[in-house]
Order: C-alpha cells, then sequence, then structure tokens
C-alpha cells in the first residue's frame, strides 16, 4: 500500500440540525488514506449525517469537510469522483436484477455496454452472485443483498468508500463475508470509513476509531488506546443454558459488585482486573449449579469501553434494530 | 492479513478470495459520460422496469380504452345526435386527457423512488445533476406513447378518420407526448414535495381533472357560460386538444401550436430546474 501524504478525510466541527434536533454538532475526524476508520456510537448518535455530509448528499450548515483535499460544498463533483457510498438502506435497485444494477452504475461510471457486461459479470462472480444474477432483488436474502450493494460500490475502485452499518441485520456468516471483503478492499488501498453500532465489528476492522454520541466525537484513538483508558479487565462468562443468565447476574454482582449482559444472550461480563477474585467468582458460580461453557479474563472489550465513555451501555440502542436472529 | 473462510473447502475459499483480488484490483475510472447518455441510461432504468412488471402498461392502455368507450357511448347520442359523429369529434380530446392523466404517474413514481436508497447512490455519482430525472420522464413518454397509440388505433376500429392520414395523427401524437413531457415536470416537483405517493396522486388528479374537463375536449365551448368560456379559452389544454384536431384533420392550426409549444417550454423551463434543485437538497 503506498503511502499518501494527504489525508482521506479531514473534518472540522461539522454540524447540521433537522429542525431542532442538531443530528451532528461540531464533528472533527482525521482519517489517514488508506486505513478503515470506524465511528462508533449507538443509533441517532448523528454517524449516517456525518457520512451524508462527507458524501455531498447534505450540505453542512456549519464546520468544513476536505476528502483527498477536496471542500465537500465548493468541490462536490470532485469529490464525488473519489468516493463510493453504501447506505444503511441497501443502496441497489430492488426493482431490477442483480446484473442490471452493476450494468446501470458501470454505464453511469462511464464504462461501454460490453465493458460495463463484463465488469458486472466479473464482480457477480467474486461476490459469490452468479447464481443470481439474473434474480430481481427484492428476492435476495440480506446477505446478499449486501454484498451486491458492496459490489455496486466497487464497479470503478473508489478512492474512499462509506461504509454505513453495512452488517446490521446480517446473519453470523454473511457478517463474515462482509468484513473478508472489507478486508480486501483495504489491502488494494481503499481508504473506508466504516460507520458501525457494532463495537465488535470497529475492533475487528478498524485502525481507529471515533466514538459518537449526541453529535459529537467523544473519544477517539486506536482500539487498544480506547481499551486502555477505561484502565480495568474484564471477566467475560459463557453460559450453557441461557435461561440461567439471570442466576450468573446475581452471583456475579455478588461476588464483583456488577455485571452486565452481553449480545449473545448466553453470555455476560464484569468488570474485574484481580484473577484471583475472579477464579473465586467462577468457582462459585459453578458452586451455585450454574453451568459454564467457557470463561475468559481479558481486557475490556469495546462495549466496556462505551459504557464507561459514555455512562450508558451500546446495546441498549443496539438491539432496538437488530433484525438478527439469535440462532 | 487473515482472509478467514467461511464456507466450504480450503481451495474454494482460496479461489474465492483469488477472484476477489482479481474484482477488486484496480479498475481505473473511465471519462464520465455526457449528459445525453446518463439520461439515456436512467431510461433503460425505466423500462427494465415495465419489462420485469409489465402489468404496470395496464394503466396506460385499459384507461383509455375505457375513456373512448365510455365517452363515445355514453355522451354521443346527447351531445352530437350520433355516436359516430361524436367520435369524429371526441377522440383527439379523449387522447389528450389520457395521456395527460398519465404524467400524475410520474410524480407518483418519483415519490416512490425517493424511499429508496438506491437514490442516494444516484446522488452521490459524478454525473448531470438532472439525469436521473430526465431519464424517468424519457421513459415515462414511452408510455405515453403507448397509451395515444392505443386510443389512437382504437378509435380507427371504432370508425373514426384521421383527415390528415395516417401523417396527422402521428404528428398530433408527438405533440401531445412533447406537451406531456413538459408537463411532468409540474407532478415531479409536487412528488418532490410531498410526503406520500398517495399524496401526490391526490393532488395531482385534483390539478389536472378540473383542467382537462374544464377544456373543449367533451364540448364546444360556445355552448358554455361565458365565465368558463373565457376560462377554456385561455386553458392551455384547450390549446393542445385544438391542435391535436386541427393536425389530424389537416386544418390550420399555426397559432395553436405556437401556444403548446410555448407553454410546454415554459413547464420545463421553469419545472426542470425546481425539480432538479429539489432532488439535490431533499436529503
Amino acid at each position: 500500500m503506498t503511502a499518501h501524504p494527504t489525508l482521506a478525510i479531514e473534518a472540522i466541527g461539522l454540524a447540521k440540525s433537522f429542525g431542532a434536533t442538531r443530528a451532528a454538532d461540531g464533528v472533527d475526524l482525521a482519517v489517514r488514506s488508506g486505513s478503515v476508520y470506524g465511528v462508533l456510537g449507538p443509533n441517532g448518535a448523528g454517524k449516517t449525517t456525518t457520512i451524508r455530509m462527507l458524501a455531498t448528499l447534505l450540505t453542512p450548515d456549519a464546520g468544513s469537510a476536505r476528502v483527498f483535499g477536496h471542500d465537500v460544498v465548493a468541490e462536490a463533483d470532485a469529490v464525488r469522483g473519489l468516493v463510493s457510498l453504501t447506505g444503511q438502506l441497501a443502496s441497489v435497485d430492488e426493482d431490477l436484477t442483480g446484473r442490471e444494477n452493476l450494468v446501470l452504475l458501470a454505464r453511469l461510471l462511464g464504462l461501454r455496454r460490453a465493458q460495463a457486461k463484463a465488469r458486472a459479470a466479473e464482480l457477480l462472480e467474486a461476490f459469490g452472485l452468479a447464481d443470481a444474477a439474473g434474480r430481481l432483488v427484492k428476492h435476495y436474502s440480506g446477505g446478499m443483498r449486501r454484498r451486491l450493494d458492496i459490489a455496486a460500490s466497487i464497479v470503478v475502485t473508489p478512492q474512499l468508500m462509506f461504509l454505513d452499518e453495512p452488517t446490521t441485520g446480517l446473519d453470523p456468516r454473511s457478517r463474515n463475508q462482509v468484513w473478508d471483503i472489507i478486508r480486501a478492499l483495504v489491502a488494494e488501498g481503499t481508504t473506508i470509513l466504516l460507520c458501525t453500532q457494532y463495537l465488535d465489528e470497529a475492533d475487528q476492522l478498524a485502525e481507529g476509531i471515533a466514538v459518537i454520541d449526541h453529535g459529537k466525537v467523544i473519544a477517539e484513538g486506536t482500539p487498544a488506546q480506547l481499551k486502555a483508558s477505561v484502565g480495568s479487565g474484564a471477566l467475560h462468562v459463557r453460559l450453557l443454558d441461557p435461561d440461567q443468565r439471570p442466576d450468573a447476574e446475581r452471583v456475579l454482582v455478588q461476588e464483583l459488585g456488577a455485571a452486565h449482559a452481553e449480545p449473545d444472550p448466553a453470555a455476560l461480563w464484569a468488570q474485574c482486573a484481580d484473577a484471583d477474585r475472579a477464579a473465586e467468582a467462577v468457582a462459585e458460580l459453578a458452586r451455585s449449579g450454574v453451568r459454564i461453557a467457557g470463561f475468559s479474563l481479558g481486557q475490556p472489550s469495546l462495549d466496556e469501553v462505551f459504557l464507561a465513555l459514555t455512562g450508558h451501555p451500546a446495546e441498549e440502542h443496539a438491539t432496538a434494530t437488530q433484525e438478527e436472529p439469535a440462532a | 492479513m487473515s482472509t478467514a473462510p467461511t464456507s466450504g473447502a480450503p481451495t474454494e475459499a482460496a479461489a474465492e478470495a483469488a477472484a476477489l483480488r482479481q474484482a477488486l484490483s484496480a479498475t481505473p475510472r473511465p471519462p464520465r459520460p455526457s449528459a445525453l447518455s446518463a439520461a439515456l441510461t436512467f431510461g433503460w432504468r425505466g423500462m427494465l422496469k415495465v419489462k420485469h412488471v409489465p402489468e404496470q402498461l395496464l394503466d396506460v392502455t385499459i384507461t383509455p380504452v375505457m375513456f373512448v368507450l365510455m365517452f363515445t357511448y355514453l355522451f354521443g347520442g346527447a351531445i352530437a345526435g350520433s355516436t359516430g359523429d361524436y367520435l369524429q369529434f371526441i377522440l383527439p380530446g379523449v387522447l389528450v386527457m389520457s395521456v395527460l392523466f398519465t404524467t400524475v404517474y410520474s410524480g407518483v413514481a418519483l415519490n416512490t423512488d425517493l424511499t429508496k436508497g438506491v437514490v442516494d447512490r444516484f446522488r452521490s455519482l459524478p454525473i448531470w445533476r438532472p439525469a436521473p430525472l430526465v431519464g424517468a420522464l424519457l421513459g415515462d413518454s414511452v408510455r405515453y406513447l403507448v397509451a395515444g397509440t392505443v386510443i389512437i388505433v382504437l378509435g380507427v376500429v371504432l370508425g373514426y378518420r384521421p383527415g390528415a392520414g395516417v401523417g396527422g395523427a402521428v404528428a398530433a401524437l408527438a405533440l401531445v407526448v412533447v406537451f406531456a413531457f413538459a408537463l411532468s415536470w409540474v407532478f415531479t416537483t409536487i412528488g418532490l414535495l410531498l410526503r406520500s405517493p398517495n399524496a401526490v396522486m391526490n393532488a395531482g388528479f385534483m390539478g389536472i381533472f378540473p383542467l382537462t374537463f374544464l377544456s373543449n375536449v367533451f364540448v364546444d365551448p360556445e355552448t358554455l357560460p361565458r365565465g368558463l368560456e373565457a376560462f377554456v379559452d385561455v386553458n392551455p389544454i384547450s390549446h393542445l386538444v385544438t391542435a391535436a384536431r386541427g393536425l389530424m384533420e389537416g386544418t390550420a392550426v399555426g397559432g395553436d401550436l405556437v401556444v403548446v409549444l410555448a407553454t410546454a417550454a415554459a413547464l420545463t423551463l421553469i419545472f426542470a430546474p425546481l425539480t432538479t434543485r429539489l432532488y439535490r437538497s431533499r436529503g
């Protein structure tokens, strides 16, 4: 990967209000070119508004932003020539087939008819959609739609790609596929701005993370720095039987002072820096009849970071929109 | 970087990964397409939708057939003394009315489109700004053409004879489609201002319904009360009907043609930029 001296994104004080709601309230971002940068926050934190301003779809009320040195307002057309967008609503046409969607975009990007067809075929093959190429997108599964959406974003390789919650609502297998695609894209030199409410996702993919809440960046750094800023470790426990979680929670509160549920219905965690006390807590769980599938003592997860930074857990918001079946 | 295989044998996963890398390896950006090419591509998108859901054409085929049959046989005897004479009088008017009714759907379709994520992608492309709108209306013009053709053919089957022959009928159809294209911009503007497709439909028909009925489509304006007659005489739709009749009958229509084309140009010049601006800023 070539090192660009410029920043892919430089935003200073970006603000946008809708009526009385300040969706973005002075967002500052500096994203190095060639990296995945995570913007992490619950629903309604201002992530999508920020992306839409950077992608020239919304005009900021205040502040400014540059994409590879081009102002997103004054040089909007130049910016559009460098970026592509994968929106929270899949940005593909449901009433067309997968192939037609890609040919349409290829033509709009200036490819000739034959080139457009060839490029569409290549992308469908690479994204595992060749068999579904002739089917209408409205009959696609969520995972297929996401993959088509990303394929549509790279018909012509963008310098910068906005991914707005690319795995929301996907099953774990489709999510892993999307993650593989993102990693491959970055390896080819594309810069990615990844908005997500899944802390796990930012932890897996992003080199730098901005935590955003109520329209402001409240923390910024590498995943490791953010974890270190919280300062303590955590005991993670996975149960054999999710029904026993309330029992386990009671035991952990008693032993360690507090316990928190994780998105996985069979998992929970508690803050704990001391290995001996953790061992004692696990032993107490076993004594009280809670069956344990596994446990670990480690650095705090980003969930814990979020809780420490904002005073409220991220999943509280996340579960509301999560369509993902627990299977 | 780990490429964790998610399915299948490792070799299969490796092949997939290789195909992915190949697809990702930079496709250079070609020069951006011309304004016309971008608009035509969006017109093609409209055609594809008709191809996938041909039932969409029912409203532009069945409704005009109903109009022709109903108005001819219901009012013909009473208004003109015979259904044959009335058909000769009303057919160009029904042609205008049916095609103009169809223009409301352009606004409805645009409003529906806006609820979808794909519009964000279109708006973030480096293309001629009005291309998605111009292209959609070019696609709709094909629908207008279908509706108009159905009416003329049905009229001829029922005994209508254009005095100026096929050439006159084709010229009248072309004029109506051009005017419909221009009028569509009014409804796309409404389509961007109102919240739901239903609201657009209601507002659209509330406007187009009185405008087409208060014209010379059905009756000779001289039979009307004076105030109404004055309105009908200045209604651009009356001029369009007169021009269409004149073209089909082969009688002189110069003045009406100028009025119709000037109105079409004015509607386009006002509402096309307005629609484009609203489409850009709606966000």
